[in-house]
């Protein structure tokens, strides 16, 4: 069920406006129409919804979602099949310049020209870019060639062409490890996945389906020390890297490539927060939030990439779906949860989103781990919640339920978030 | 076989010395053709440099270097009054961070002003903090020089050269000139042939303006009295959060090869701090370095501590063309015609519109005739900068052309109309959209763009995808499908 036609015309004022027709985005529209939010408008940069979903041809989406798995334009299709049945209002090519306080938009599209429109609530479901070279500074020459995984991504599956004839990757982030699949399965030689890390960035499924199963190597603490060609890419030099990840050059070696992908991260694309001046988190590089996922300026929500990195799409959704219902209900008068719990990172926890919870709601706490634990684990939090699981890592994103009466008869203002071996845990 | 046309001036070199010159030729009744061996005009070390158009105190007066300086800054006021781009008068800050630097201030203000530059102080700590907090406390003393500025050196080029062409200098890219030749045998001193790979001119004048490749062009002249070596420059961009963390341009005091490591509000709003001054023996090296980085920001946080390295969002390295008198290479030479126009390091971009007034004169003793054009148009149409436009004519622009609302590069806010434009005065490549636009140089560093960007210029231009390039030569960006090999080829 593609858009058919282009919406010309928008409402001079929405209950409901959201950024970002994504997984977060659509997902924060349907979240939004069931909590009876009347008009919604939701906003694409790109001529389709769908966001990234779209150039990600392969399985492994909807799992969670759906219950079963499904490839990335399948699982924006199911949820724009949604979006239109529920009449929600979308402008594709489109984009949002400037969120004022109060809900006050700005935004271009060739079919609506540059116009405003105030929207009650507003949820920004922008999503994450992709590190480039200059994040983390390889020396050398500046010959094409050198692109992120994304890019090449987007080339190969939606434009088909592809970016060289022989490639390596550096970082094992999930992007990089598809994408050394990809390239090989379309005859492109990939002669190494290189990551700085001594483990893998990515998911363990995608290290095993995307590389072991073709043979292609994974150089775990190992790094690219040195672009070198005038015009296009001719070389990389990559080199080991000791425990303090500084690359050891004696040791270092070159390897003949004419394209090197960059999969060394994603950044929260949440510069539309920045410039309302939102509080963000230092370590997701995303806006603060609270349990209804608004973030410190009120009535301007957040979910998804754009708040922290998440591993799965489908938990991308879940996380948005909330962001759309507070915003509905805030929209419609609804009376703000009081919020007086913060959830802190604790032991061997990077950082816990949302950052506040009111002691009433039913939460999803998400947070990443700083360093793998291969064995029994025990997430706490604070002294209200523990659970075992068999093993932690820091690709993969962890959640936990948490539920009012958890919180029953516990009276304290901050619940520290611990991923621990499960054998030091004093019972 | 002399070509039957005779054109009045070859320019070699598309750099910012030779479109100057073009540009102020074209005042005249003049046939002039501009040879730029790379794709674009300005790719070279004139896009890959510091921006600045320095105060004026910097160089000897008793060099070249130094009597060009000043008037040069003053031909740049001129330049952008015609032209309007990018330049802002934001004044420098020659810092001194110890007892012996004092005598160094001390010395290059008596010689500013005996120079006639205007506005010259010395100021003290406090009066330094007061304007620039965010400078180390560690400086005692400082040399204002309200005269220096920021430019976009690639905007002003491409403005200039646009200029240019509009009044009617033809600008050949992919030009490599590859021989000089007399044309007719036995007239030494009649005019000259030069030959690229795809074409040959005869001219009555030559202005070597070949930057790197200038000792090379004069050897090929038969004229080979300097050598040309390189000196890289490194230069490190700053994220737009840190845009205002100085205001004006902040100097250390200079060593005997270089000014040193600078700290410069860019006119875009980027802080950039650099550059080195390392010789290298190949012209064509622009890479940066980790010990190049490590120098720049060594040197940069005694200045300003507040910088990080955490903060690059991109490097670059330009070559400064260093002759070996080190000193500008100006003027007439034993080939009759051949005018050179060479060495031209740092203060070169400062310099150049006073290079340009230099030359012409040098073209007038050597008979050339300069009857000034009345159809001479000294202002260039504006390609329209969407960013920074009000939001009312920003809608205005947008219901006129749909093109002007749709958005390409969201980090520097360019639209598909700006794009489309720039192909359209002239830009080959992603580098010259890149340049001309702004489309790809923010903080996702064309993570979006580059696509969009290729499309219209594969559409523009009526080419496939992969014959669009980076920057020209073998800068090939993509490949189809059945390019390479059908069978993958195992492991590696």
């Amino acid at each position: 069920m593609p858009i058919t036609g282009q919406l010309r015309h928008l409402e001079a004022d929405y209950d409901v406006a959201i950024v970002g027709a994504g997984p977060a985005g659509m997902a924060a529209a349907l979240g939004a129409r069931a909590r009876g939010a009347e008009r919604i408008l939701l906003v694409d940069r790109d001529a389709e919804p769908g966001g990234i979903l779209l150039q990600c041809i392969h399985s492994g989406f909807g799992l969670h979602a759906f219950d079963e798995e499904i490839t990335g334009p399948e699982y924006a299709q199911r949820y724009l099949e949604q979006v239109l049945e529920h009449d929600i209002d979308v402008l594709t090519d489109a984009y949002v310049m400037d969120v004022g306080p109060g809900g006050r938009m700005k935004l271009m599209s060739p079919t609506v020209g540059v116009t405003g429109l105030d929207a009650r609530s507003v949820v920004l479901a922008m999503g994450a870019r992709e590190r480039t070279r200059g994040a983390i500074r390889i020396p050398g020459d500046r010959p094409s060639g050198v692109m992120t995984a994304g890019l090449a991504q987007r080339m190969v599956n939606l434009d088909g062409y592809l970016p060289g004839r022989r490639a390596a990757i550096l970082g094992s982030g999930d992007i990089g490890l598809i994408m050394a699949r990809r390239l090989r399965l379309e005859g492109v030689e990939v002669v190494g996945v290189f990551e700085l890390l001594p483990h893998p960035s990515g998911l363990m499924r995608n290290v095993v389906q995307c590389l072991d199963d073709l043979d292609i190597p994974l150089h775990l603490s190992t790094t690219v020390v040195g672009i070198h060609g005038r015009d296009r890419l001719e070389r990389v030099t990559v080199a080991p890297v000791d425990d303090g990840r500084e690359p050891i050059l004696e040791r270092s070696w070159d390897v003949d490539v004419d394209t090197l992908l960059l999969s060394i991260g994603l950044i929260p694309d949440a510069e539309l927060a920045r410039e309302l001046g939102a509080l963000f988190d230092p370590v997701t590089g995303g806006p603060v939030v609270s349990g209804t996922m608004e973030t410190t300026i009120p009535g301007v929500f957040a979910a998804g990439n754009v708040v922290h990195v998440n591993d799965l799409a489908d938990w991308v959704s879940r996380e948005a779906r909330v962001a759309g219902e507070w915003a509905a209900a805030l929209a419609t008068g609804a009376r703000r949860p009081d919020e007086d719990v913060r959830l802190v990172p604790g032991d061997n926890v990077a950082y816990v989103v949302p950052h506040t919870i009111s002691r009433d709601g039913t939460h999803t706490v998400s947070f990443r781990v700083k360093r793998p634990i291969h064995g029994p684990t025990m997430l706490r939090i604070g002294e209200v919640h523990r659970r075992k699981v068999r093993a932690v890592v820091p690709a993969e994103m962890v959640t936990l339920q948490l539920a009012p009466r958890m919180l029953e008869g516990w009276s304290g203002a901050v619940l520290r978030i611990d991923a621990v071996p499960a054998e030091a845990v004093v019972r | 076989m002399a070509p039957s046309r005779c054109h009045d001036v070859i320019v070699i070199g598309g750099g910012v010395v030779g479109i100057t010159l073009a540009r102020e030729l074209s005042r005249y009744h003049l046939d002039v053709v501009v040879l730029e061996s790379d794709a674009e005009v300005g790719f070279g070390v004139s896009k890959a440099n510091s921006g600045i158009i320095h105060s004026g105190i910097h160089a000897d007066p008793a060099t070249l270097k130094g009597a060009l300086e000043w008037p040069g800054n003053e031909g740049w006021l001129r330049l952008r009054d015609d032209l309007g781009f990018g330049f802002a008068q934001v004044g420098e800050l020659l810092v001194a961070l110890s007892a012996e630097e004092l005598g160094t201030i001390e010395h290059l203000h008596a010689r500013g002003e005996r120079k006639g530059i205007p506005g010259l102080q010395r100021w003290d700590a406090a009066r330094v903090r007061a304007h620039q907090p965010n400078l180390s406390r560690d400086v005692i003393a400082a040399l204002w020089a309200p005269t220096a500025g920021v430019v976009n050196p690639y905007e002003a080029v491409l403005l200039i050269a646009d200029n240019a062409a509009a009044n009617g200098v033809e600008i050949a890219t992919e030009q490599p000139v590859t021989a000089i030749e007399p044309a007719h045998r036995g007239e030494p001193d009649g005019p000259l042939v030069v030959h690229t790979p795809t074409r040959t001119l005869a001219t009555r004048y030559l202005v070597n303006a070949a930057g790197l490749r200038a000792d090379e062009v004069a050897r090929m002249a038969g004229v080979g009295t300097f050598t040309i070596t390189g000196r890289k420059g490194e230069e490190y961009l700053l994220d737009k959060r840190l845009a205002g963390l100085v205001t004006s341009v902040i100097f250390p005091c200079p060593t005997p090869t270089s000014k040193g490591t600078l700290v410069t509000p860019t006119f875009d709003g980027t802080i950039m701090v650099g550059p080195t001054a390392e010789a290298t023996d190949d012209k064509d090296d622009t890479a940066t370095t980790p010990e190049g980085a490590q120098a720049v920001f060594a040197a940069a946080k005694r200045l300003v501590p507040a910088i990080s390295e955490r903060d690059v969002i991109a490097e670059f390295a330009g070559v400064r063309a260093v002759a070996d008198s080190d000193d500008f290479v100006l003027g007439a030479t034993g080939r009759r015609g051949f005018v050179n126009a060479a060495g031209i390091q740092s203060p070169g971009l400062t310099a150049a519109p006073a290079i340009a007034d230099h030359i012409i004169e040098v073209l007038r003793d050597e008979g050339l005739e300069l009857r000034e054009r009345s159809d001479w148009r000294p202002r260039a149409e504006h390609p329209v900068r969407f960013s920074v436009l009000s939001t009312r004519e920003q809608a205005e622009l947008a219901a006129s052309e749909p093109g002007f609302a749709q958005l390409v590069c969201r980090c520097e806010l360019v639209t598909e109309a700006e794009i489309v434009d720039a192909i359209e005065r002239g830009a080959r490549t992603l580098d010259g959209v890149k340049f001309r636009t702004r489309a790809g140089m923010g903080r996702c560093q064309g993570g979006f763009c580059t696509w969009r960007c290729l499309e219209l210029l594969a559409r523009c231009r009526g080419i496939p995808m992969t014959e669009v390039t980076k920057r020209g030569g073998t800068s090939w960006l993509v490949r189809d499908r059945d390019d390479v090999d059908a069978a993958p080829s195992g492991g590696s």
